[in-house]
């Protein structure tokens, strides 16, 4: 909401500084978000009249004129195509400055001397919304009269402030400068000066021009309509066009201009249609018909359901409730006689039209926050009062007033010491009712209670929270003393779950991995990136109706694609390691189409590049973390095949048998997709497997007090035989005496047989009540090695 | 040189064989077998000379002298071990000269041997002094040998970090679980009902206009903010409540410097009775000042949220220029942080608490931005973008 300050003082006795009148009201709840001065840069132009026009000696394409600005003549060489003599032109005299820092000077141009300079409508910053024809290729011509010598900033009605404000959606009536004006007296604590609306005696009698029929009084609770005639359709005077350009509002003729002048004053919508194109004369305010259609003003042709509130004549659609007129029955520079109509429409009804047709007009931003039944009908006297003072045409006598909707005052009961309780004060019921009073509420006290007038335009108010909220604002809530809760003490801690989590990043973090944050939406096009093209593979997905775009259009199901671009991005950037991990959940519908919320699954995602990674490196950290979560001795890894990795480098994660994951390399060509050329690897596991079944709890074992013995182990085994079976052979032989097993050694090549492969693992033996003696160890060690050559054919080397 | 258990034994005497050269600081000392020293300390010769006494004080002076000389030009532990051995070893020269004072008449015994051992004690002394100095200077030695160029680069240890977003994010549960809150959590897809209606927010409300939203179906949609977890806990909680709601929120926003579809917000609420205003600003300004330094000053400015009633913004003193202007802060000295207010009555109810006996206050904010305040990033793609140049910094 733009508000000129000039306009705002109609209304309220401002006496401070601006900047002090925008930091009141913001401290009050009217959020001032700029100020605007107008004519900004500007100092030094006067309006001149051009007295005569020379040919320049020495250039055939600039002229020389003389200026008169009042006070002397001036000499002033320009180059605009559009000068005549006798024109009132904007003259920046020597030493003037324009927006943008330009500084102008008397100057000599191809030898003959220039004291200053024409200037054009945006070398003063304006637009053709600021005055007509500053947009034009050439020199500014003023349209009407000043004085000589008069600053240009007061000719153009540029010395102006202009405030924005940021209106809550609960404040609709501050979507008006008489609401600011209000809320600017309460905040100065200064005097709220109200318009004065006073309509002369009209011609004639409405009702004989005019007929209004309300079909849905639900969803058009008050109609109002007044009708002038012998209308002259023109540009509306230089001040209020002014006005309206500051407020943002675009001008168009007098009559247009008329209604939104009021709509922005009194924050009450308006339209005019073109009576004489009302068929019937007479409006109907129905619902559409569906299918029904209509050109509105700006010209497109909307497509109506019956669920649309319109403006209608005997035959067909003439404008859409609310929301914009029709094209049909708009004012033009022909029309005769016109319809205004001041009217309340409910607010959900407008907002789903406007939604549905995609329109957003300042009538239907007002309508849907809900306006003052009252203001209806004083809107209405209010254009009526503008058309009579600038001539604009005849007022009929009369208002034709369809209401439907209750004029009652809202009246609230309040237990007013519940204001101090919820604000943490300790003030009086007068000092409450003051506050109110300045609001325009009407306050009686009795006793515990507060008996409330509300005034018609604060719909937003509807109980003691309300109260409370009105006080505290003008009170201020920085006097508002601060404290610390009473009562019962509670203490924070974090679950266990939280606690593992924090664990689970601490140690990732400690293998070397950087945390990274990624979107949780994606493209349905990742299964093909991933490799998956069998359509069981591809899981369903979470869909969104409205995304942003097909790239982010789908709930992820697996971390694994925003981390590869993340490690293609860091890749295309020409970094050599890059080690990340995520935590984030799975989105997995439980039905389709989506009936009620999908499982939101956590899942932990790793994923590395660099030039010691490797899936060993992977499997690693992976380890480290199962071990840190007491889960290293029951997880299992398994040889898996999944389109998305290296079919020999990936394996099933399992947790006490259950799948808990995946870890490996990423196939070469999804690698590819990601335009990453090195080994990725990447570990994707369910977060809630990992911390369901976490062992947090750490017993004490007492040190070994007897020596350990160790004996080394050389086998030769077929290829295919895996580390793990060969660990759990022996760990299965070696029983409670063996204490530690551990391969350091794999080879193949010399000396080994094609198809077979060496590994070496160190055993220790050791017990915990006496020292081992050779013989034991010996024999189960020797056992150790007949189970081997028994159950994987393993020979010792 | 190995040492044999003590005692006599002839087998190893009659392996001696001599003469025997000794390398003794360079000079070779020739001893023979025909020297009154030798043949006392072998034994073999039978006939002691009883006239040979005084001589062979003479010669025990003469070995002390020898041996002083030779200890003088000693400059390596080796060198003093081999000394050590040619005169007090068992074969040494001394020990020798002991072993043959059985010969000796027995009242001349214990002049001689007396001598001898005063010898040998001087000797074990000045060997140890030698030694200690030989020590210190191979000590000295291995040192100088052993300078590195201390200013190389380390061997690099692999350490990762948390995101941003999630170290601040800590800070601040940190913050509050000091304050006594727990931290609860709620699901990023959200039914239309609490992300709207049971926060205040009926279906064609103009409130929902600045919450653009993400929808998956009619009912359901991706959370805006993450207050519907207000709701879900009232529903299981009795009062008091005291939680922060960390959380991961969408907004259908084009990306640019300061908007993203993705954000991360912290939501606030305590229920209690007796909870007021005053409680809320005092709590969220304690949060400021331990956010933001001491030295940070709150501001509270009226706004409206439809889920609090009163609802307020909080700024903070400008955490660039602590409130004197600057870029940062629009020259304002203020930086909005959050939003907040008394819990609306009708949300209350919609939780299944009673207004009437209870009263709380909320607050929401937002975490990414906090986080490009606290350290300067002035834009929030970043935060997504993952440049591990970026994450490193943090």
């Amino acid at each position: 909401m733009l508000v000129p300050l000039k306009w705002l003082k109609e209304y309220v006795k401002i006496d401070v500084p601006v900047e002090q009148l925008a930091h009141r009201l913001t401290m009050t709840g009217t959020k001032v978000e700029g100020i605007t001065r107008l004519g900004e840069g500007i100092s030094n132009v006067v309006v001149g009249r051009i007295l005569e026009i020379r040919p320049h000696p020495n250039a055939d394409k600039l002229v020389v004129c003389v200026v008169d600005v009042g006070k002397c003549k001036l000499q002033i060489v320009t180059g605009a195509p559009n000068v005549k003599e006798g024109q009132l032109v904007p003259v920046a005299l020597d030493g003037a400055t324009l927006p943008g820092g330009y500084r102008i000077t008397t100057t000599s141009l191809r030898g003959v001397e220039s004291c200053g300079m024409l200037c054009s409508g945006q070398e003063l910053g304006l637009t053709d919304e600021d005055y007509p024809g500053a947009e034009v290729d050439g020199i500014l011509i003023l349209q009407e009269e000043y004085p000589l010598g008069m600053d240009i900033r007061e000719a153009l009605g540029l010395d102006d402030h202009v405030l924005e404000f940021e209106i809550t959606s609960n404040r609709p009536d501050c979507l008006s400068v008489i609401g600011i004006a209000r809320e600017a007296s309460v905040a100065l604590n200064s005097s709220f000066i109200p318009p004065h609306i006073e309509v002369k005696p009209g011609v004639g009698d409405v009702n004989a021009e005019a007929k209004v029929l309300v079909e849905d009084p639900y969803l058009c609770p008050r109609y109002c309509a007044r009708v002038v005639k012998d209308v002259k359709v023109g540009p509306s005077p230089r001040w209020m066009q002014r006005r309206l350009a500051s407020a943002g509002v675009r001008p168009i003729n007098n009559i247009v201009d008329i209604t939104n002048y009021v709509m922005l004053e009194m924050g009450q919508p308006m339209h005019a249609f073109d009576l004489d194109k009302v068929a019937g004369r007479t409006i109907v305010v129905r619902r559409a018909r569906e299918g029904e259609k209509l050109v509105t003003l700006d010209d497109k042709e909307r497509l109506l359901s019956s669920d649309m509130l319109v403006i209608a004549d005997v035959e067909k659609p003439i404008g859409l409730a609310g929301v914009m007129g029709g094209a049909n029955t708009e004012i033009t520079d022909g029309t005769k006689n016109i319809l205004l109509e001041s009217a309340l429409f409910d607010r959900g009804s407008i907002r789903k039209t406007a939604k549905a047709l995609g329109i957003r007009s300042e009538a239907s931003l007002r309508f849907e926050k809900g306006l003052d039944i009252h203001a209806v009908r004083v809107a209405l006297d209010r254009a009526a009062q503008l058309i009579q003072e600038l001539g604009a045409g005849t007022v009929v006598e009369g208002v034709i007033d369809v209401c439907h909707g209750s004029l009652e005052k809202r009246i609230l009961e309040i237990p007013w010491k519940r204001v101090n309780g919820l604000l943490g004060l300790n003030l009086s019921a007068d000092e409450m009712a003051d506050i109110l009073n300045r609001l325009e509420f009407k306050v009686e006290i009795k006793g515990e209670y507060m008996r409330i007038e509300v005034p018609s335009f604060r719909q937003d108010i509807e109980g003691v929270a309300d109260i409370a909220e009105e006080v505290a604002r003008i009170y201020g809530y920085n006097n508002i003393p601060m404290t610390l809760m009473e009562g019962t003490v509670s203490r924070g801690r974090k679950t266990r779950r939280q606690k593992l989590m924090d664990r689970v990043k601490d140690v990732l973090v400690g293998t070397g991995l950087y945390e990274v944050v990624t979107y949780s939406f994606t493209s349905p096009r990742v299964y093909e990136s991933l490799g998956i093209t069998d359509p069981q593979l591809i899981p369903k997905t979470v869909r969104i109706l409205n995304p942003l775009g097909e790239d982010q259009s789908i709930m992820r199901t697996t971390l694994i694609p925003s981390l590869l671009e993340v490690l293609s991005r860091n890749r295309n950037r020409g970094i050599e390691r890059c080690q990340i991990f995520e935590i984030g959940p799975a989105f997995l519908p439980k039905s389709l189409p989506l009936e009620d919320l999908p499982e939101e699954k956590p899942l932990l995602t790793i994923a590395e590049y660099g030039p010691d990674i490797d899936y060993y490196d992977l499997k690693g950290k992976v380890e480290v973390l199962l071990n840190e979560l007491g889960l290293l001795a029951e997880a299992e890894f398994v040889p898996h095949v999944h389109p998305t990795f290296h079919p020999g480098k990936t394996a099933l994660v399992k947790l006490g048998g259950k799948e808990t994951g995946i870890l490996g390399e990423i196939h070469p060509k999804v690698a590819e997709n990601y335009q990453l050329e090195e080994r990725v690897l990447v570990a994707e596991l369910e977060l809630d497997a990992l911390l369901d079944s976490a062992k947090e709890e750490r017993r004490f074992r007492p040190l070994p007090k007897y020596p350990a013995v160790e004996r080394d182990l050389a086998l030769v085994v077929k290829k295919e035989v895996l580390a793990a079976q060969v660990e759990s052979c022996i760990r299965e032989l070696g029983g409670q005496l063996l204490e530690k097993v551990e391969l350091f050694d794999v080879y193949e090549g010399a000396q080994i047989p094609e198809g077979y492969k060496s590994m070496a693992y160190s055993l220790s033996y050791r017990a915990s009540d006496r020292t081992l003696t050779d013989e034991e160890v010996n024999s189960l060690h020797d056992n150790i090695v007949k189970g081997l050559e028994q159950k994987l054919g393993a020979r010792l080397r | 040189m190995a040492v044999g258990p003590a005692g006599f034994n002839p087998l190893s005497l009659r392996e001696v064989s001599f003469p025997t050269e000794t390398k003794m600081g360079g000079t070779t000392w020739l001893i023979k077998p025909s020297s009154h020293a030798w043949a006392k300390a072998f034994s073999i010769y039978d006939d002691i000379d009883e006239r040979r006494e005084p001589w062979m004080k003479a010669e025990l002076e003469q070995i002390r002298r020898e041996a002083e000389q030779a200890l003088a030009r000693i400059n390596n532990l080796q060198d003093l071990s081999s000394f050590r051995v040619e005169y007090l070893g068992k074969k040494g020269k001394l020990t020798q000269i002991l072993r043959g004072m059985g010969n000796l008449p027995a009242e001349e015994r214990p002049q001689i041997g007396q001598l001898a051992n005063q010898i040998r004690a001087y000797l074990e002394e000045e060997i140890e002094k030698k030694r200690k100095v030989l020590e210190e200077e191979a000590l000295n030695q291995r040192l100088r040998d052993e300078v590195i160029d201390v200013t190389m680069p380390g061997r690099r240890h692999y350490r990762g970090k948390l995101h941003p977003l999630n170290i601040v994010l800590n800070e601040i549960k940190d913050i509050f679980l000091g304050m006594g809150f727990e931290i609860a959590e709620g699901p990023e897809v959200e039914w239309d009902y609490y992300n709207f209606e049971a926060l205040n927010i009926p279906k064609n409300h103009p409130a929902r206009d600045t919450q653009d939203t993400f929808y998956i179906t009619e009912n359901i949609l991706l959370r805006t903010h993450t207050s519907p977890t207000q709701i879900r806990v009232m529903e299981r909680q009795k009062p008091p409540i005291k939680i922060i709601v960390p959380g991961r929120v969408y907004r259908s926003d084009a990306v640019d410097a300061t908007h993203s579809p993705i954000f991360h917000q912290v939501e606030g609420l305590v229920i209690d009775r007796n909870i007021t205003m005053g409680d809320l600003k005092g709590v969220l300004d304690v949060f400021a000042k331990e956010m933001f330094g001491p030295q940070t000053r709150t501001q509270f400015r009226p706004h409206h949220f439809p889920f609090t009633e009163p609802s307020a913004e909080m700024d903070v003193s400008c955490t660039t220029c602590g409130g004197k202007g600057c870029r940062v802060c629009s020259y304002t000295g203020w930086i909005e942080i959050l939003g907040a207010g008394m819990v609306h009555p009708k949300v209350l109810k919609h939780g299944g608490i009673d207004p009437e006996k209870y009263s709380g206050f909320a607050f929401g904010m937002g975490l990414d931005r906090i986080t490009n305040l606290k350290y300067g990033i002035d834009d929030i793609r970043l935060l997504f973008e993952n440049d591990i140049r970026f994450l490193e910094q943090f």
